[in-house]
């Protein structure tokens, strides 16, 4: 924290008021029943937020004020006044006007409540039923007839609505319209058949559909995949830290006898606030998969994989990598437990600096980038942004709490968004963002054009630049000389762990540059050897057109990297850790099963630097995570790395620290030619969305019902050349292969036409060969 | 229904009365009703489109309010009302009798689609009990009688005239486009008040 | 000697009334002239000084509220009229508007003009299309009139008025309920504060006022603080439209000053019914508690009928003879306040729910005299306890006709049916039709 931040904080004005005959001293603006809470005085309610909007709509935290001597003529709702100096606040525990309205509101909230909670999902942990304990009365005297709803209703293929179970709070609507910019349900009708509802031809697919379920304070709103499954009381609940992607989320995971039933957005001010997205709440039955793998396995004199014993499998393993020149992929969803793990074993046993984590496109340029360039924008950057520029980077679909903070900035201040990028998408429409429309290629251009950036300002830069030669250097220039914060956003939760852990190939863990000496020092002390290779190391893609004869995988897709990958990668010796059968396990000489997240200990960097612990959830599991393998090989092949547990890697890497020396400047790279294209040719734009044929995303068959559909994006002047309207199919294909897709028209860049990367029919790498920035061909199919 | 093109420009002059474009919705709801006869999908699509709102926020305000309809209603539709000053003195009466005559229920439409009935709440003519009103004009000082005879008039085309309205009684949609701020051009037929309305200054005046 | 006092209604026995030239050679568009040679702080203070209440209902001093508008502030400040004239019983605005749009524009001009407004609206009900075309046929000729638009009269004032028309909903008379309708939303009502006044219309600056208080303006203007001062009572200042409807020989609009009394009024119009005698009557609208035959002589101005347990509300004098039954009359109303409870918030909306379905029962003759008690409390959890005041008006006929005619909840009781005969309360009978 700055000493700049420390005074504005200081600034606030304090006002100090009286609950209940208690004082308590409160920053100006804190509501009545937040005040309340300081003091351990709970006052009921059910529309109230904290980080919604106050409603004051369900009356539940009415209580008696008065402010200097002068008390308000009637009980007011503690959720919607913020406290003043000299206010005295009489809740339901002392003033009895206020109990009585209080259990007067709760019997009217219950006459219409169904009396259902034995088989209702929220039973147990149900706001209304508690506090109907809590602060109801023991009996209704409503005799008449209950309202009743058609039950229950499809929201979304994701979320379920039990009407008659509503309590009209208008959490879900405002969480919808505020939080998330997807206003797409609404509060319909009138009085007391006010309901929750959607229009019929528009379903609730919100990426954040799932926070409305967890915040709704009765059970109207339910998950399809959870419901009727399970009784809160038999979940065990561990609080975990989101495996999908870099933004960080905390969560809890409840598990119930060794399985995974749900997994809800924890709380932390500091990254996610209390929200998650639906894939990191409803992505989760891919560790039980049916292609888990559960023993070693060795490949046969016939080809064959067959089982094997830990020795058998560790012995197998040590005999193919020993003396062999070899590298490591460790993918980009490590822990960083893990990925320290793989970068020791690396340098000590392997005895190279072939080691990569970056299972996508990359370039010479981004390693570079990712070494020298310090990144240090945060969330609470975001907070105070005058100005948030997006690079190649798509929030909503590439860092969703990301998006959701810039949202809520746009929200409530109207900042300012720039985002280069070819189109505009969803996500950069609701953060009504000034787009330069950029063809894929032309970033540079674009990124020299942004300016009255200040030190506020944050530039959020995506994975995908590294797809263009020169956008990264061009980033570190625009905020060396504006001062801008910088944010460097991958997609997958392992990366910014994996640079911390060293797992590259020109640094060791914590930042150190192989090719300083010095540094170098460092780490071959702390590791106890004598010296580490001093020569950079290969890159993933270099590591996989090499010669090398061996190559230890961790969760990698060859087809996340090149069309080829899979094959060349065949011709050599392969060890891979994994957790499914997949593409690497195919082609490998022995698999070596691990742990999933759910499973195992470990922590994650989230984009802005900040370590997300977490502890195994399935606590029974015998599954172990990668380190504890990875350790185990090297004991077997005779160089050790001595980290026998995901504790032994914390603890090591945390003892050495990050690098404080100096640091050489970035080296400029320019960028290439701009390509020409001709009137039937584009340049192809992607990315991946959000909910997609992700790995982790196997089997949520829900979950999957709410992507946004798989379309070919064109301009208005490419649909007219090519005789096309919105929706007729559109082929977009080059000497490799081809996809075609119904298209979307949008706001496109004129020579661009955006395809998704890895979606239902349309998996770029597998389809055409490349993602972006190269010449295909567009025709009406 | 698809809208035309004419009818599309009639909607950005409708959106162009205010600063800010959500402000059309009301308007808008009314002019597609004008068309449509009701609030269609159609109808919510496109001026969702017009003014940049998810279809489920133009749902949110079509149904909050009584006079959109999501179903067809008659071309005349007969509102009586039933609160509780009209319904003493007849309203209720009435309500009954137009039901049993029509052989509808509340909310229901005539078979040849000419003429639906609501109970309606207070209209601001309480002076003329009881009140019915036909697509939002005045029939003041009803009776079951006159009512039987204004829908069975309505049926055969030939509607009597309202007691503070235009010369002829308007259809559905055509007075829903006046609602929609669209001109008829009628504004000066009819008187310029009634009976009771007038009272006070007849009183003032010595008059009797 | 009439204590009647026609202003608003002077000319609305011309049959040209609602024109611009008929308003025009009845004296109209010169307060307009007059206002803008005016500083706008100088109307102002002129209608502060005048004492003119809110006729809408709630009786705010409208130079007051005019005042609140903070000014110099660089904002777009808008005035808006509120005439969603829907409270049960209310019938002056409506008739207002069809007989004399034209005074409730000049008025719109001259508040606008004095809060800095180029931006007016008129949210008008739905329901009352004859009345929708006068008013917009009156915006129309003031256009061509150059009395809106830009530089009015020559005198450098810009403004634009726009007819907005509702589409059925009662709340939209709650003034953040209609600014929210207004912005194209369900029309609930907002969190106060911030006030209008503040964070109004857009969440600019935004004075809200009833079609009769904003029309009454420009006859202040004309003739003087004075002359509207020497009408009235000490708090309670001018004339106003008094509706007579109900078990009346002469149902109508009366305009009187402040404080004049039921009994005089009857006195005028004509008395109750033929052969009938008064039995209960509102002072302003169903939402302000029911009087009875021993409040004749109440000032109805807003002190007087405030210090009798109600309040003036909007004038609306709902007067029934006692072939009227009280319970049905309730519930009735009750069934209003469900059909127009917004559904925000939970007394309201289940409020009102349950309180239909005790009522009905009361009235079939089921229950109990426990369930009164029952129904009174279910009262005080509801009254006070809401997001507005529409579930307080759902309260007061309730609370106020337990009050007066308990006993008459107790004969439908003992009779387990209702007593009354419906036929007897209407006018068919009388008036031999049927």
């Amino acid at each position: 924290m700055s000493i700049q931040e420390l005074s504005t904080e200081q600034a606030v004005e304090m006002i100090t008021c009286v609950i209940d005959g208690f004082e308590v001293t409160v920053p100006k603006g804190t509501l009545v029943i937040r005040a309340a809470e300081k003091l351990g005085i709970q006052i009921p309610r059910f529309c109230d937020h904290p980080l919604l909007a106050p409603a004051g709509a369900c009356r539940q935290c009415l209580v008696d004020i008065e402010i200097n001597g002068r008390a308000f003529p009637k009980p007011q709702a503690s959720c919607t006044i913020p406290v003043e100096n000299g206010m005295v606040v009489k809740t339901q525990l002392t003033s009895p006007v206020a109990d009585k309205a209080q259990k007067g509101i709760m019997e009217l909230l219950l006459i219409n409540h169904p009396l259902d909670c034995p088989v209702c999902d929220k039973g147990g942990e149900c706001p209304l039923q508690n506090q109907a304990m809590s602060n109801g009365r023991g009996e209704s005297r409503f005799e008449g007839v209950k309202r009743t709803f058609e039950k229950p209703v499809a929201i979304s293929s994701q979320v379920l609505l039990d009407r008659e179970r509503c309590v009209l709070c208008a959490r879900c609507t405002r969480f919808s319209e505020q939080i998330a910019g997807d206003p797409f349900i609404t509060l319909n009708e009138r009085g007391a058949l006010q309901q929750v509802g959607i229009y019929e031809d528009e379903p609730f697919d919100s990426y954040y559909s799932g926070n409305t379920v967890q915040i709704c304070p009765v059970g109207a709103l339910t998950g399809t995949s959870y419901r009727f499954r399970a009784r809160p009381f038999d979940l065990v609940s561990t609080d975990s830290a989101c495996e999908h992607c870099a933004s960080g989320c905390a969560m809890r995971t409840d598990v119930r006898r060794g399985k995974t039933l749900r997994r809800l957005a924890g709380e932390d001010a500091s990254v996610n606030e209390e929200w998650n997205c639906d894939k990191g709440r409803w992505a989760f039955k891919y560790e039980v998969a049916k292609n888990r793998i559960t023993t070693p396995l060795i490949r046969d004199a016939n080809g064959q994989l067959q089982e094997a014993s830990w020795p058998e499998a560790l012995a197998a393993a040590a005999a193919g990598l020993k003396d062999a020149r070899a590298g490591v992929l460790v993918g980009g969803r490590a822990t960083v437990e893990d990925a320290y793990g793989y970068s020791k074993f690396a340098r000590v046993t392997l005895g190279t600096n072939n080691i990569d984590f970056r299972s996508r496109s990359h370039s010479d340029e981004e390693l570079d980038f990712l070494s020298t360039v310090s990144t240090n924008a945060t969330y609470k950057d975001i907070d105070n942004a005058d100005h948030v520029v997006l690079i190649n980077f798509e929030p909503e679909d590439e860092s969703p709490i990301v998006f959701l903070r810039i949202y809520k900035q746009v929200h409530k201040r109207a900042i300012k968004v720039t985002s280069i990028a070819s189109l505009a998408s969803r996500g950069s429409e609701k953060l009504n963002a000034n787009l330069v429309k950029t063809a894929p290629g032309n970033e540079v251009a674009s990124i020299n054009s942004v300016t009255d950036l200040t030190g506020k300002s944050v530039v959020l830069v995506g994975e995908r630049a590294s797809e263009t030669q020169g956008a990264l250097s061009a980033v570190a220039k625009l905020v060396k000389e504006s001062g801008a914060k910088l944010g460097w956003v991958p997609r997958r939760a392992g990366e910014r762990g994996a640079i911390a852990a060293g797992a590259m190939p020109n640094s060791l863990p914590g930042n150190r540059l192989i090719s300083d000496a010095a540094a170098r020092v460092d780490i071959a002390t702390a590791w106890a050897v004598d010296s580490l290779p001093s020569a950079t190391g290969l890159s993933t893609q270099e590591i996989i057109n090499s010669d090398l004869q061996a190559v230890v995988i961790g969760g990698v897709d060859p087809m996340d990297i090149s069309p080829d990958a899979k094959l060349k990668l065949s011709k050599k010796f392969i060890v891979s850790l994994e957790i499914r059968q997949s593409d690497i396990t195919e082609i490998a000489a022995v698999v070596l099963p691990v742990a999933a997240v759910v499973e195992k200990s470990g922590s994650f960097v989230d984009w802005q630097g900040k370590v997300r612990k977490f502890e195994a959830a399935v606590e029974q599991s015998l599954n172990r995570s990668d380190v504890r393998i990875i350790s185990m090989l090297a004991d077997e092949i005779g160089k050790p790395i001595n980290l026998p547990t995901v504790k032994s890697a914390r603890v090591e890497l945390e003892s050495i620290g990050n690098w404080d020396g100096a640091k050489p400047e970035m080296k400029s790279t320019v960028s290439n030619s701009t390509k020409s294209v001709g009137p039937e040719e584009a340049i192809l734009s992607s990315w991946r969305n959000l909910l997609d044929k992700g790995s982790l995303q196997d089997g949520e068959e829900n979950l999957a019902g709410t992507a946004r559909g798989s379309v070919i994006v064109i301009s208005k002047s490419r649909a007219s050349y090519l005789g096309v309207k919105e929706n007729d199919l559109v082929r977009v294909s080059n000497n490799y292969g081809a996809v075609t897709l119904p298209c979307a028209i949008g706001d496109i860049e004129e020579s661009t036409v955006w395809v998704p990367r890895n979606s239902l029919n349309s998996q770029l790498i597998r389809n055409l060969g490349v993602v972006s920035n190269s010449v295909v061909k567009v025709a009406k199919a | 229904m698809a809208f035309t093109t004419e009818q599309i420009s009639i909607m950005d002059s409708i959106i162009a009365r205010y600063p800010r474009k959500r402000s059309a919705i009301m308007p808008l709801l009314h002019y597609v009703q004008s068309i449509d006869g009701y609030v269609t999908n159609e109808g919510i699509e496109l001026i969702g489109q017009k003014l940049e709102l998810a279809t489920a926020e133009v749902t949110a305000v079509s149904t909050f309010y009584t006079q959109y309809k999501s179903k067809p209603v008659g071309e005349y539709h007969v509102g009586i009302c039933t609160n509780t000053l009209c319904a003493v003195m007849g309203g209720d009466l009435i309500f009954d009798a137009v039901k049993e005559h029509l052989g509808i229920e509340n909310d229901g439409v005539t078979s040849d689609g000419k003429v639906s009935v609501e109970h309606i709440e207070c209209n601001a003519a309480c002076d003329y009990a009881p009140v019915v009103m036909v697509n939002w004009e005045f029939y003041d000082n009803q009776t079951v009688q006159s009512v039987k005879d204004l829908v069975d008039g309505a049926r055969a085309g030939n509607p009597p005239a309202p007691t503070r309205g235009p010369k002829t009684l308007r259809s559905w949609k055509q007075n829903s486009a006046v609602l929609a701020g669209i001109s008829d051009g009628l504004a000066n037929e009819g008187v310029q008040a009634g009976e009771p309305t007038l009272l006070g200054l007849k009183k003032a005046k010595g008059g009797a | 000697m009439s204590k009647l006092t026609p202003v608003l209604s002077a000319n609305w026995d011309q049959a040209d009334s609602f024109t611009i030239d008929g308003y025009k050679r009845s004296g109209g568009y010169t307060a307009v002239a007059k206002a803008l040679a005016m500083n706008p702080d100088e109307v102002i203070q002129l209608v502060k000084d005048s004492g003119l209440r809110g006729r809408g209902g709630a009786g705010f001093p409208t130079g007051s509220k005019w005042g609140f508008i903070p000014q110099g502030d660089n904002k777009d400040h808008y005035f808006v009229v509120n005439a969603d004239e829907s409270e049960p019983g209310t019938c002056k605005d409506t008739p207002l508007m069809m007989a004399n749009p034209h005074v409730l524009i000049e008025g719109v001009i001259i508040g606008s003009y004095a809060i800095r407004a180029n931006y007016a609206f008129i949210y008008i009900r739905g329901e009352v299309t004859h009345v929708v075309r006068r008013v917009q046929q009156a915006i129309e000729d003031a256009y061509k009139a150059g009395l809106l638009g830009k530089n009015i009269l020559g005198k450098g004032f810009d403004l634009e008025l726009v007819l907005h028309v509702g589409a059925g909903a009662y709340i939209c008379g709650e003034e953040t309920a209609l600014l929210d309708s207004l912005e194209g939303f369900r029309g609930q009502p907002r969190l106060r504060p911030p006030f209008p006044a503040i964070a109004g219309l857009y969440a600019k600056p935004t004075v809200v006022n009833n079609v009769e208080s904003v029309a009454s303006v420009p006859a202040i203007v004309n003739q003087g603080v004075a002359w509207f001062t020497s009408m009235g009572t000490e708090k309670s200042k001018g004339f106003t439209l008094y509706s007579l409807s109900g078990h009346v020989n002469n149902p109508g609009q009366f305009e009187a000053p402040l404080g004049i009394t039921l009994r005089q009024l009857l006195e005028i119009s004509g008395g109750v019914r033929k052969g009938h005698k008064l039995k209960f009557w509102t002072p302003g609208g169903s939402s302000t508690p029911i009087f009875t035959d021993a409040h004749l002589d109440v000032p109805l101005d807003y002190e007087g009928v405030a210090a009798a347990g109600s309040m003036l509300g909007t004038k609306a004098l709902q007067i029934f003879d006692e072939t009227t039954c009280i319970v049905r009359a309730v519930l009735r109303w009750t069934e209003f306040y469900k059909h127009e409870s917004c559904g925000k918030c939970t007394p309201c909306r289940e409020g009102t729910w349950w309180l239909v379905q005790v009522l009905k029962d009361l009235e079939a003759g089921k229950g109990s005299e426990a369930d009164l008690d029952k129904l009174l409390d279910l009262c005080d959890n509801i009254m006070g306890r809401s997001f507005c005041a529409l579930a307080d008006g759902a309260a007061s006929p309730i609370i106020s006709s337990l009050k007066y005619f308990r006993q008459e909840y107790l004969d439908h009781l003992s009779a387990g049916a209702c007593p009354f005969d419906p036929m007897a309360a209407t006018l068919f009978e009388s008036a031999g039709v049927k």
